[in-house]
């Protein structure tokens, strides 16, 4: 509009306005709008680094007592007042790795089956049924698994897993156990049923990214199904690929629900994956109202640190390369 | 002999084999997905459907042993979502304005967007671990308000993702028309870019609302639980609370109760994605 009102005056006799800023009327409440809206994105960043700040008050009490041991030491004692962190902290990552290592090539055959399979008059259907899923409260998952899943588990797979991979070498001693159907080998399968949707949904729109020019080019050659998703899709969509893992493995980490139904809540250490263990979230939704005292407490919120640490590198990964996807997308296309 | 078997493992048949096996292996994929899904919905209904009556939506929680119903728990994560809504949808909109109309330039918009969207991923129980550390222990007691707090802080990230994405959708000729017009800025994106992203946002709007009426986490140490009725300022009854309380007891009733209320919430988070996915579908983008 200042551009609008110099450029009526520039030729005429009229002096033209000097200044650049727009008329004054407007400009009250456009610095106002602006500045409220400023505020609020700035609410935003303010809100992360709060949660930040807040945690490590929280937790300081519990790091200057137990220092850097606290992630190496798997006692948990309420009663003696000494915590470490390592029991939850491997729970968590257990759990997680083995929900990734189901749910990643799951998610990856049914995005494939999806963008290049899939008949079009079902593509649409299956990917709303997959999203609407990824929607399911996550606490839904986390009793069925413990109603239903845990029982028929154990009585019809852990017997199986615990006389016949029990006895292997080397892998032997991570499933021999008694069958009680809850441990972290349950929780990690519950939780692999749970991120696939959501993997799934990421990585058929990651797929969905690859010009269509490149596939075709591809069939035009004679390539089979196989072979355009392998060197095709696949390597132009590589990043966006991880990013999506990763995003579902900061979904799976800092799951609560679905895991504390179904881990045991125990705070020994085990090789068993069969046996009770324990993580962040789980320990964190079990004992921080029941914790008695502040070591206890700010233990706990320690604890809670580590988590928002963690899932806030992986996401951030997650982030950067799914950015350096949409990057890429914009170059090419 | 030696012939027949290089014909058998030619290129192209070892190709067309390679491609139906990963074709088939794709189909197994998308049966075990649909599989587990199916069995967790059957369940579901199964234990759910039998608990639906009249009492569900007229009787208080029981104790362990005599009928009741949930209907404190309906209204107190009915009213604790809403206030959560009402605190963080505006914030979510003017951030997600910010965003997308004032972003081009500085670095705040790009920081606040990757923020954001760690936020949006952010695991659930340490939002209501913060609301503890800064709410809760700060008036000292256990409250529907600090439940609301906490999934405000999930419905902030959701609806400026929605705000932002649906800004950026509407053409830029809107704007030049409008400015050409002679209508200031916050004119601009009050009155023209907002009111054309209505239907996008009013869906992220929807899309959060859905998120956080499942959530359980971040209410354990907030709203906690409450066996009656109950004003925001105590601990209040919710859904998610008193569906992970009544399943972890020993009560078989009690475990009916809790099923009733996982089939309900269900169905009202499933209700709620199919709402914003059809509000936003009759309303494209309004041009």
């Amino acid at each position: 509009m200042a551009n609008a009102s110099e450029v009526l005056t520039e030729g005429s006799i009229v002096v033209p306005r000097t200044s650049s800023t727009p008329p004054r009327r407007y400009s009250l409440a456009d610095e106002l709008f602006k500045n409220i809206t400023r505020f609020f994105a700035f609410l935003v960043l303010f809100l992360m680094a709060a949660i930040i700040v807040s945690l490590f008050i929280g937790a300081l009490p519990a790091i200057k007592k137990f220092g850097p041991g606290f992630i190496g030491t798997a006692t948990w004692n309420p009663v003696t007042n000494v915590f470490g962190g390592l029991v939850p902290i491997i729970g968590t990552l257990l759990t997680s790795a083995i929900a990734l290592l189901i749910a990643v090539p799951v998610s990856f055959g049914i995005a494939m089956f999806l963008t290049e399979m899939c008949p079009a008059s079902l593509k649409r259907p299956l990917g709303t049924t997959i999203e609407l899923l990824a929607g399911i409260p996550s606490i839904i998952y986390g009793m069925w698994g413990l109603f239903v899943f845990a029982p028929i588990f154990s009585q019809h797979a852990e017997p199986w897993i615990d006389s016949h991979l029990g006895g292997l070498p080397l892998i032997g001693p991570f499933f021999s156990g008694p069958p009680i159907g809850i441990g972290v080998l349950t929780a990690g399968l519950i939780l692999s049923i749970m991120v696939i949707p959501f993997i799934a949904a990421v990585m058929r729109d990651v797929f969905e990214v690859v010009p269509p020019m490149l596939k075709e080019s591809a069939y035009g050659l004679g390539a089979t199904t196989w072979e355009v998703v392998r060197n095709i899709v696949l390597p132009y969509a590589r990043v966006g690929v991880v990013g999506g893992i990763m995003l579902g493995l900061g979904r799976a980490i800092g799951e609560t629900m679905a895991v504390t139904f179904v881990i045991g809540n125990s705070h020994s250490l085990h090789a068993s994956l069969l046996m009770p263990g324990n993580s962040i979230a789980s320990t964190l939704a079990n004992e921080f109202t029941e914790a008695v005292g502040k070591t206890y407490t700010s233990a706990l919120i320690e604890l809670g640190l580590f988590l928002f640490i963690i899932t806030f590198i992986v996401l951030a990964l997650a982030k950067l390369l799914l950015i350096r996807l949409s990057k890429m997308e914009g170059k090419r296309s | 002999m030696r012939e027949r078997k290089r014909e058998l493992f030619s290129i192209q048949n070892r190709r067309r084999a390679v491609n139906l096996l990963s074709q088939a292996c794709a189909i197994l994929t998308v049966c075990f997905g649909l599989f587990w899904l199916g069995w967790i919905l059957l369940t579901l209904l199964r234990y759910g459907l039998p608990g639906m009556s009249l009492h569900l939506f007229t009787e208080l929680t029981p104790p362990p042993g005599s009928p009741g119903g949930i209907i404190n728990a309906l209204v107190g994560t009915f009213l604790i979502v809403m206030l959560a809504t009402l605190l963080g949808t505006p914030v979510g909109i003017l951030a997600g304005t910010y965003l997308a109309e004032y972003g081009q330039t500085g670095w705040l918009a790009p920081v606040t967007g990757f923020v954001n969207d760690i936020l949006l991923s952010a695991p659930s129980i340490v939002l209501g671990l913060f609301v503890y550390e800064t709410y809760v222990i700060w008036v000292g007691h256990f409250s529907g308000i600090a439940g609301s707090f906490a999934l405000g802080l999930l419905v902030i990230p959701v609806v400026v993702r929605t705000t932002a994405n649906m800004l950026k959708l509407v053409p830029n000729r809107l704007r030049e028309a409008a400015a050409a017009l002679g209508a200031p800025q916050w004119k601009i994106i009050t009155m023209i870019t907002l009111k054309a992203s209505r239907a996008g946002i009013i869906t992220g709007i929807l899309l959060a609302v859905a998120r956080i009426s499942g959530e359980t986490a971040p209410l354990l140490f907030t709203a906690l639980n409450n066996m009656f009725w109950s004003k925001l300022n105590q601990p209040t009854a919710n859904l998610p609370v008193m569906i992970f309380d009544y399943a972890m007891s020993p009560y078989k009733d009690w475990h009916d109760l809790a099923w009733a209320g996982a089939l309900l919430i269900t169905l009202s988070v499933l209700g709620l994605n199919i709402l914003a996915r059809s509000f936003f579908k009759q309303m494209p983008l309004g041009r």
